[in-house]
């Protein structure tokens, strides 16, 4: 007879331990599933997650994690402060769009004129449009109890319909022969988000996703307001006591992960992407969700598994290129990682009992 | 060593590979990059069979790659960036979105040769082609007009660009040449490869009573969908799409890209690859028309043959004036026929088409 037992305490060392077995658990079967169609399984897995960081292109890769992790780890780390306190966004996705809109549309409107000022100008601009497009489901849940996960999830699908008519009208490139899509803001050298140092993946954007993780540890550790996020969640009655405004701290959360997704989208548009098109969020604002949990909350775990997901897209798209793997064995390879993590997590608060029973 | 100059280092080892590649050494290899799914029975599917074509014809002389569902942006331009690392001659990529990326990536390796679909920006090292699909449309808006018994016309549209427009103007003009009292329903659905949104359209249109539903996505939900509603007919999108023949499948527009993919790789194993512009049509066999089915009647079979036919060999252009704009104002005049420049950045409907191009 095997049962499971609640743990009396978490065990910790579970906790630092699932990840790890998660991984091995994720190559052990996703070995399988590549011997399955016909792929060395040893030379899948290590394409995935060596080539890209050892191999001989390593010089390539390595930066370009960073330009793949940093917008995961900036809106992931906005999430978890919610998340953390039961505050639901599942619309960064949106939040990102409008970032991005606001931002990129700041800087167009003073194209051709070069200042330097209008970088910073942007900046402000992309963190307002995700702030302000967070203060709808943040407001209408403070007045009117509306529940905030579908609010910000529905509310995706209208920026991706504003982001079509921005491309398709005011943002349109004037000189993209009626395609469209904006003007190239790497061509534009006062709104480029161009990287620090070139070749080396640091844009803005990533310095932004350190600030803002430091930021969340300090916040966490060591202020009141994040005294607030944690007790929040863990007992909600309980913070009410403390003292903790729940309003206030909804505006708070929901605030500040929308600020952070509208930077993420300022930084990409200006930046990696370069311009305003219909395609131009690929889903940062959902798998931003999964990089959150994958790193247990925690802002260093954040980075950790931001770093990880950007590893498997990158090593996935090189296998997908050099091995001929299928692209839709990589994304099950991607999901056997999150199912094992979350189903180890499990043991984290119970544990495995193999004998009989004592009935009472 | 400092991170440029080592790029730069790279691009000239690949350099020294292609010009061993010359001397008949080593493989050409070439990488292809999608937006969808291979199997997606439509556009990139096709795509992925002029890739086999290319290996089929030229056998050991060749090398391909491929990487699918690669989004447009900077996961495009890092792929690309990877194929050319590791030592490819020459790249297809294979969606409009991909133009900025691939003028970017061919800057950075001057050696290897890029060929970009339907985009318009070019460089030493870089092609752009694309295909004539309108001269399909022709025939479908014909086929259309003719056997629509509710005269309403569906028309799942993906993006509002001058590529999706041409299709909707030269389908409806047809269509309303042979029935004057046709009218054109279209829905934009912002994707090109997406079966629930593709279902949802098609069942929307189904609904509003539309008993012939034209696509411009590269699915084959909107075929499921017809089928399922019983009487409504269709056309194959970039793919022949032939396992719904003979019925709704009544025929379809093919993307043939094999000749056009299987010429440029042994112009580059030749040596003689330049940069141009291609855009094709029936004629030179980049676009064909599927098997039109039994469904249709003969008469009307051998009107769309005829047409197509006069398409191929240049007697007949679909965009032939008199021909007005939606707002009434004179586009083309009698005997008239458009340039490749208006075509290329049609923004604006017909007379006759009711709605507005999204904005």
């Amino acid at each position: 007879m095997i049962r499971l037992e609640k743990r009396p305490q978490p065990s910790r060392a579970f906790a630092y331990l699932t990840p790890v077995l998660a991984v091995l658990a994720t190559f052990v079967f996703g070995g399988i599933l590549f011997a399955a169609l016909g792929k060395d399984p040893v030379q899948s897995i290590l394409t995935i997650f060596w080539e890209p960081l050892f191999g001989e292109f390593a010089f390539f890769y390595r930066p370009q994690l960073l330009i793949k992790g940093a917008p995961l780890v900036l809106i992931a780390i906005g999430l978890s402060l919610g998340f953390k306190a039961g505050i639901w966004n599942i619309g960064a996705e949106g939040q990102y769009i409008m970032g991005a809109l606001c931002g990129a549309g700041f800087g167009l409107a003073f194209y051709p004129a070069e200042s330097a000022l209008i970088f910073p100008g942007m900046v402000l601009a992309g963190a307002f449009g995700g702030w302000l497009w967070a203060m709808i489901p943040a407001l209408l849940k403070v007045r009117f109890g509306t529940n905030e996960i579908l609010v910000s999830l529905m509310l995706v699908y209208v920026a991706e319909q504003f982001l079509a008519s921005m491309s398709l009208g005011l943002l349109k490139n004037p000189e993209g022969f009626g395609f469209p899509g904006s003007r190239n803001l790497q061509q534009y050298q006062s709104a480029h988000n161009a990287e620090l140092i070139a070749g080396s993946g640091m844009h803005w954007g990533v310095v932004a996703a350190l600030i803002a993780v430091i930021f969340a540890y300090v916040l966490l550790a060591r202020h009141r307001l994040g005294f607030a996020v944690r007790v929040t969640g863990d007992a909600p009655r309980a913070a009410r006591f403390a003292g903790v405004n729940p309003s206030r701290l909804i505006l708070f959360c929901l605030g500040t992960s929308g600020l952070l997704a509208g930077l993420a989208g300022l930084f990409e548009v200006a930046g990696p992407a370069g311009q305003v098109s219909i395609d131009f969020n690929v889903g940062y604002g959902f798998t931003a969700i999964i990089v959150a949990f994958l790193g247990r909350l925690h802002p260093v775990g954040i980075v950790l598994a931001g770093l990880l997901m950007a590893l498997t897209y990158i090593g996935g798209d090189i296998a997908q290129s050099q091995l001929g793997l299928p692209a839709a064995a990589i994304q099950v390879f991607q999901g056997m990682l999150l199912f094992f993590l979350l189903a180890l997590d499990l043991f984290t608060n119970y544990r495995l009992r193999i004998g009989r029973v004592e009935t009472a | 060593m400092k991170l440029t100059t080592f790029l730069a280092g790279a691009a000239v080892a690949l350099g020294l590979a292609t010009g061993a590649v010359a001397d008949g050494h080593e493989k050409t290899k070439v990488g292809f990059v999608y937006v969808g799914p291979i199997g997606d029975g439509g556009w990139t599917y096709e795509h992925n069979k002029g890739r086999l074509a290319v290996e089929e014809a030229l056998g050991d002389k060749v090398e391909t790659v491929y990487v699918e569902n690669v989004a447009e942006g900077p996961d495009a331009e890092r792929v690309m960036t990877q194929m050319a690392l590791d030592g490819a001659d020459l790249i297809f990529t294979t969606s409009f979105g991909y133009m900025d990326a691939t003028i970017n990536v061919a800057q950075k390796f001057p050696n290897v040769k890029f060929e970009h679909a339907t985009g318009y920006k070019r460089a030493e090292n870089v092609s752009t082609y694309s295909a004539r699909f309108y001269e399909g449309r022709a025939i479908q808006g014909h086929i259309a007009g003719k056997m629509t018994e509710s005269n309403i016309i569906g028309y799942i549209a993906s993006y509002p660009i001058p590529e999706v427009i041409r299709g909707i103007n030269s389908a409806y003009i047809h269509a309303a040449k042979v029935n004057p009292d046709v009218e054109f329903k279209i829905i934009w659905v912002y994707t090109w490869f997406d079966p629930a949104k593709e279902a949802d359209a098609a069942k929307a249109l189904i609904e509003q009573g539309a008993d012939v539903v034209l696509q411009h996505t590269d699915s084959t939900a909107p075929q499921a969908a017809a089928q399922e509603a019983g009487n409504v007919m269709t056309f194959g999108q970039a793919s022949d799409m032939a396992q719904y023949a003979p019925f709704p499948r009544v025929s379809s527009i093919i993307d043939d890209w094999a000749p056009y993919y299987i010429a440029r790789t042994q112009a580059v194993i030749d040596g003689t690859w330049e940069s141009m512009d291609t855009w094709d049509g029936i004629g030179p066999g980049m676009v064909a028309i599927g098997e039109i089915s039994d469904a249709v009647p003969a008469d009307v079979k051998e009107e769309a043959l005829a047409m197509k036919a006069a398409i191929a060999d240049g007697s007949y252009h679909p965009f032939t004036g008199p021909l007005k704009k939606q707002d009434g104002s004179d586009w083309l005049a009698d005997g008239e026929v458009a340039d490749d420049g208006t075509l290329a950045g049609m923004n604006f409907y017909v007379e006759g088409i009711t709605g507005e191009i999204p904005q």
